[in-house]
């Protein structure tokens, strides 16, 4: 019986990652600018990863296997280096001066402060 | 101590990075990453410049909960945001003056809104004295820069005093 609640919450990680990982590209097709879309993948790569590492954590833990903590790592790398290409796009078309959809004048104000 | 161990959270860090890489927690395992942890902060000490001081490191677990729980929370907000009408957000990019010093520290705040949804951070400043921050829906300026530095930057501050 433990088996089943087990994947039963398995199953409920698995499916939160998914959805928030398809939410983030979902963000990236619907949002209408560079920095904005910026905002979809830094995100999946947060809770929705973090929901099926979750769950791979506790597949590999439970049912006789030793407890497996790789996915602590898994989350570490992810969290170091998905800020850091975030931050490098962003940096770049504030160098290039994308066009920032509703507000230009905020990023001409920005822009000129460089 | 200090000449042997010059940065003792740095070893800490990677003997915990090298147990988890290895998945096993065995003697022979647990001695090579002591050693690794020990040689490695010693032979790349010449990249580490500016070396951040631990203050209380306590505090970093409870930065940690905090953290995690805002990721949680935020990650809802902005799938609503992202799932709703997309004419109706409000992105902008907001100025957030430091009051961090260090490179390091600054670093981890700069990953942490980033990571936090809702926020990116997009560019410091040359002289390291204010963060460029893009956000998708922006209410209230004032509060958000609050906001950031009340619960990210203050706690970081206690962290890396130096």
């Amino acid at each position: 019986m433990p088996e089943i609640l087990i994947e039963a919450v398995i199953s409920f990680f698995l499916l939160l990652g998914g959805a928030f990982a398809l939410i983030g590209s979902i963000g990236l097709a619907r949002l209408p600018d560079l920095f904005t879309r910026l905002h979809g993948p830094t995100k999946a790569t947060t809770l929705g990863v973090g929901g099926i590492l979750v769950a791979s954590a506790l597949h590999f833990s439970t049912g006789g296997r030793t407890l497996s903590l790789h996915e602590l790592l898994v989350t570490l790398f992810l969290f170091a280096t998905a800020p850091v290409s975030a931050y490098l796009i962003a940096r770049a078309a504030l160098h290039l001066r994308a066009p920032s959809d509703p507000d230009k004048q905020r990023l001409d104000r920005t822009g000129a402060e460089e | 101590m200090n000449r042997l161990v010059p940065q003792p959270m740095f070893s800490l860090f990677l003997w915990l990075v090298w147990l988890l890489l290895v998945n096993a927690l065995d003697p022979g395992h647990v001695v090579l990453g002591a050693f690794l942890a020990l040689a490695l902060p010693l032979f790349t000490a010449r990249f580490w410049p500016d070396q951040p001081c631990m203050g209380r490191p306590l505090i970093l677990l409870a930065y940690l909960g905090v953290f995690l729980w805002d990721i949680v929370v935020a990650n809802l907000t902005v799938a609503r945001l992202i799932l709703g009408p997309v004419g109706r957000l409000r992105p902008a990019f907001v100025t957030i003056p430091l009051d961090l010093k260090n490179d390091f520290a600054i670093t981890v705040l700069a990953h942490s809104i980033s990571l936090t949804p809702g926020t990116v951070s997009a560019m410091v400043s040359e002289d390291r004295l204010s963060l460029l921050v893009h956000v998708l829906d922006l209410d209230d300026e004032a509060l958000l820069v609050q906001r950031i530095k009340k619960r990210y930057e203050a706690p970081l501050k206690e962290i890396f005093p130096c």
